[in-house]
């Protein structure tokens, strides 16, 4: 076909009918770029891997005794053996920011993802069914969210022994009522969108919707919420622990600390308070740094291309 | 007379992170009072970017580069921004594309029309106020003082876009920026806000800048007009010579690109291969050479510049190989014959880079191998009315309005009110009307992803209206349909091999590897390189993304797609290349379609038979000739009239909007005929008694009791045609 070579001259290769397309750049490069991108979202990723390095491998390079409390050692001013000082204990204040770092951030976590399955499937189904059973299911929630949240943990952790699973659970079970409403929305708008129609124009089942549809779409709103309930997590942990329901001695989490500094605030015993307010000031934003960046990297339309 | 506003080699561009869009490269152009000029272009194409850079409003990250503005011999560019301010919505205003966006929701129509007289008149607010309701009523906003108190939510889109007008009106400007003014409106509309904007222009002497993708918008409406490409202007002269005598084979393709009326149904339109360029990295030399059939090497090296075409210092363009007016169209679908004439230049075959369809076997050699549906014989001679694959019978589809705690139905939108139509197959039945008469519920309740209230959908013998779950399922497979929004009917999240291969296993049909190969066969016949597979929707120009929503829709391989405004989200390049494609395949699969759009043109290039609604009712149906030629209901005829004709002289001989007003709620449609409130012929008992559907002639049939010309003498049609 003389024309067609003749043609070749000009367009080096023939392309499809549609135009050619770009090369491939996969979904998740493109989100890591603009994760990357984001200055603060780095630094706050960089420091949850510091604070994770330090409470899980800290105790392997520093050992520090928080087993025995040590009464000729109690108040000790930073110096001396110990880089922070010591407690009202006897314990070691550096060895006792790791370990109550390391129950601290995993009741964050665990509570976090608890509340967020639970919040998840809840907002999910009642988004999805709509009608009475969405209403029934909304209006739970509402009533729920009217109890005050420290009265019920007061009750529950006052009955029951506080350990890192049970308050993990109690936790979780007590916020999940945000993230329901918010997957509710969002389900509420991605079920009208049309390519739920043209899923569903292809005879598609509802768990198929669900699954491969609906639940890939809120997953970018559900990440982001995890990162938000770590730190909120944390925060009410840190409440329960001033309060003196937090884990039970010899174990200990930070707000336990910050409840025994704040004992001692006037005594001039620094050490005992500005490292863990300092440590749980700097962890709850550095999980609402990466929360924020990643709602904007997960985004595929805010995408820049 | 002295220029109002001059552009001099005005240059913009828009910094991204990780790229700079030379948006606006070299623009000159020229505005005297009292002057339309059009700008028009595809989107992307740097018209917006035009207007918004002599606004000095540009998006963030976009600034101007090089050359100059001035407003009467003042210069723009370098203006301190306090001065600017003096001068927008002042001397230059500008009027947007949505009315619903442009317009704060929180405040009252008088307010805003009025904040503008404030800000740049020194006058009390009683007297801005009297101002505010003197413009309304000049932009034929009915009792304007009554409504200086009305919020805009309370108005019609049509009215809040003469709010829009209004507001910048309000200062008398020298100059008026209209950025798609129409583009969110219904057709009838449009040529309301289109005629009172000529004549507001004519009555205050201003010059008006009119933004559009619409050549039929500027067709009627401009004196002038400037042709758009990828950032640069390509060609400028007066309306007449751009349509009769256009040199640049850009303006050429786009005209010859549309789909026209008067046009046969069974050519191909012409289409322009390929996409616009990239604007981050344009290409070197003419930046339309990838896509001209007469490019040649100096068209790839050197980019040419305006030039003036011989004697006439006012018709420039750019281009070295000038072609001289318009494509015969009579010719377009005839491969030799268009050959022939671009041979005569430089010999090439027309769309040589793309439609594997002109060389090689034909796709039976390619066809899939996974038999999902096997296509049934052809039913011989299936004619407009027997042998019916899809029959809609009846339709009625009411939505509940509820109000209260116990949301108790107080009002029901009347949607569908007793439609009945049949698709033969193979055939392709077009549903017109305008936004809000009921189409799109029917395409929806056909492919059942609404049930109707009463009536019933037949396909094939079976009625899909009554299937439920698991055989309903089943049945979906025969019943496809393809989407306004390309991008919003792709799962953003799924790449394009998993967006194709979710329909077979739905239906669970072949092995992984047979609907692998069925995939490749379907990207074949789309037109879309085996590359795309990995790719995410985003990553897809628009044109594409459709191409692969009919991809999708074909997996299946259905006896009947619902086209819901196939290409009213393209471009119009692009358009051409997605209505050919649309009919090859359905030759090749025996498809037939149910094409729902408000373009009438695009209806009856696809369409077999036609059905033209109007607040849910179905007032005329017939062949496409019978629609535009013996036209009977006066809504049909008014429809056809309002729709913009790229063609200047046809389009400036017609006075006033064909149709009046605007169409009624359909929660309390008018009695008896619901289209006697626009109706220029209504009478008494047009409110009395509602018209049945009256033939005119085989397969014809009207429903008005005062038609433009007269039934056939048979009897009335039962309700099922």
């Amino acid at each position: 076909m003389a024309t067609l070579d003749s043609y070749t001259t000009i367009a080096p290769q023939r392309t499809p009918e549609g135009g050619e397309v770009g090369a491939v750049q996969s979904g998740w490069r493109l989100a890591v770029r603009e994760f990357v991108s984001n200055k603060l979202a780095t630094a706050g990723l960089v420091i949850v891997v510091l604070l994770v390095l330090f409470c899980f491998l800290g105790p392997i390079f520093y050992h520090s005794d928080q087993l025995n409390s040590n009464l000729l050692l109690t108040d000790q001013s930073p110096g001396g053996g110990y880089p922070l000082g010591t407690d009202g204990n006897g314990f070691d204040v550096l060895g006792r920011l790791m370990k109550g770092g390391q129950t601290s951030l995993e009741i964050g976590l665990l509570s976090a993802v608890i509340a967020t399955v639970i919040g998840t499937l809840w907002g999910a189904i009642a988004g999805l069914a709509g009608g009475i059973v969405d209403a029934i299911m909304m209006r739970i929630v509402d009533v729920l969210l009217a109890i005050p949240f420290l009265f019920i943990v007061l009750l529950v952790a006052a009955r029951y022994s506080a350990t890192t699973a049970t308050l993990s659970i109690l936790l979780g079970v007590l916020s999940w009522l945000l993230p329901a409403r918010l997957v509710r929305g969002e389900v509420l708008t991605l079920r009208v969108r049309d390519f739920v129609s043209a899923a569903r124009v292809m005879g598609a089942s509802r768990s198929r919707l669900i699954l491969r549809h609906l639940v890939p779409n809120a997953l970018g709103v559900v990440i982001v919420n995890i990162t938000f309930q770590v730190a909120d997590a944390i925060l009410a942990l840190a409440a329960l622990g001033f309060l003196g329901f937090g884990v039970q001695y010899p174990g200990t989490d930070w707000g336990d600390q910050l409840y025994d500094g704040a004992g001692n605030l006037n005594n001039g015993y620094w050490w005992l308070i500005y490292p863990v307010g300092i440590l749980l000031v700097v962890t709850v934003m550095a999980c609402n740094l990466i929360g924020d960046a990643l709602r904007d990297a997960l985004d595929v339309r805010l995408r820049r291309r | 007379m002295e220029n109002v506003l001059e552009l001099s080699n005005l240059s913009t561009h828009i910094e991204l992170s990780r790229s700079t869009v030379q948006a606006v490269g070299n623009v000159s152009l020229h505005l005297k009072p009292g002057e339309t000029l059009g700008l028009v272009g595809e989107s992307g194409c740097g018209k917006s970017m035009t207007g918004l850079s002599i606004m000095r409003l540009l998006p963030p990250g976009g600034h101007i580069v090089g050359g100059s503005v001035k407003l009467n011999g003042r210069e723009l560019t370098s203006l301190p921004e306090h001065e600017m301010r003096k001068i927008r919505g002042n001397d230059i205003a500008m009027v947007f594309q949505d009315p619903m966006t442009s317009l704060d929701p929180t405040k009252t129509i008088g307010n805003q029309v009025a904040e503008g007289v404030l800000q740049h008149r020194n006058v009390t607010k009683k007297q801005a106020m009297d101002r505010a309701a003197e413009v309304l009523g000049l932009v034929g906003l009915p009792r304007p003082k009554e409504r200086l108190e009305d919020y805009p939510h309370q108005l019609s889109g049509g009215l809040r876009q003469r709010v829009v007008i209004a507001m910048a009106l309000a200062c008398e400007p020298k100059v008026l920026i209209a950025d798609e003014p129409t583009t969110a409106l219904d057709v009838t509309i449009q040529a309301q806000i289109l005629d009172l904007l000529s004549g507001l222009k004519d009555r205050l002497g201003m010059a008006m800048l009119l933004v559009t993708h619409d050549m039929g918008v500027v067709a009627g409406h401009t004196d002038r007009i400037n042709v758009m490409y990828a950032g640069r202007i390509v060609e400028t002269t007066d309306t007449e010579t751009l349509f009769e005598r256009m040199h640049h084979p850009y303006t050429r393709a786009l005209l010859g690109s549309i789909p026209r009326l008067e046009q046969d149904n069974n050519e191909r339109l012409y289409s322009i291969a390929g996409l616009p360029p990239d604007l981050a990295s344009p290409p070197p030399g003419c930046r339309f050479a990838p896509r001209c059939l007469l490019a040649t090497d100096q068209c790839t090296k050197d980019e040419p510049t305006l030039l003036s075409a011989g004697s006439v210092s006012e018709h420039q363009f750019a281009c070295w190989h000038p072609v001289d007016g318009p494509l015969d169209l009579s010719k377009v679908s005839d491969v030799e014959a268009l050959g022939a004439d671009v041979a005569a230049t430089i010999g090439l075959t027309l769309e040589a880079a793309g439609g594997h369809e002109h060389h090689g076997p034909e796709p039976e050699t390619t066809r899939s191998t996974v038999v999902v549906n096997e296509p049934e014989p052809e039913v011989a001679g299936s004619t407009v009315n027997g042998g019916g694959l899809l029959v809609v019978d009846n339709l009625v589809k009411e939505f509940p309005i509820t109000a209260g705690v116990l949301q108790r139905k107080v009002a029901s939108v009347k949607a569908v009110s007793g439609v009945s139509f049949e698709v033969g197959r193979g055939k392709t039945f077009g549903l017109v009307g305008e936004s809000g008469c009921g189409k799109t519920t029917i395409g929806r309740v056909i492919v059942a992803l609404e049930r109707p209230d009463t009536g019933q959908v037949t396909l094939a013998g079976r009625r899909v209206s009554e299937m439920k779950g698991r055989q309903l399922r089943r049945n979906r497979r025969d019943l496809q349909m393809m989407f306004q929004d390309p991008y919003a009917s792709l799962d953003p999240r799924m790449r394009v091999s998993s967006i194709l291969r979710e329909p077979l296993q739905v239906q669970g049909s072949g092995s992984s590897r047979e609907q692998l190969s069925r995939i490749h066969d379907m990207l074949d016949e789309v037109g879309l390189p085996h590359r795309a597979l990995e790719r995410f929707p985003h990553e897809f120009s628009g044109g594409q993304r459709q191409r692969i929503g009919l991809a999708r829709a074909l997996m299946l391989n259905p006896k009947l797609i619902v086209a819901d405004e196939p290409v009213s989200a393209l471009d119009v390049s692009i358009r051409a290349q997605v209505l050919n494609l649309m009919r090859r395949l359905q030759t090749e699969h025996g498809l037939s379609y149910v094409v729902i759009s408000h373009d009438l043109a695009v209806v009856k290039y696809l369409a077999d038979e036609i059905g033209v609604m109007y607040l849910g009712k179905l007032v005329e149906r017939g062949t496409g000739d019978d629609i535009y030629h013996r036209a009977a209901h006066p809504y049909t005829s008014g429809l056809i009239n309002t729709i913009p004709i790229p063609d200047p002289r046809t389009e400036k001989l017609k006075n006033g909007a064909a149709i009046k007003g605007e169409i009624p709620s359909p929660i309390d449609p008018p009695s008896g005929c619901r289209f006697r409130s626009r109706c220029p012929l209504a009478q008494d008992r047009c409110a009395e008694e509602e018209p049945q559907l009256r033939s005119f002639g085989p397969g014809h049939v009207a429903a008005c009791h005062f038609p433009l010309i007269t039934p056939a003498a048979v009897e009335p049609e039962s309700s099922v045609a």
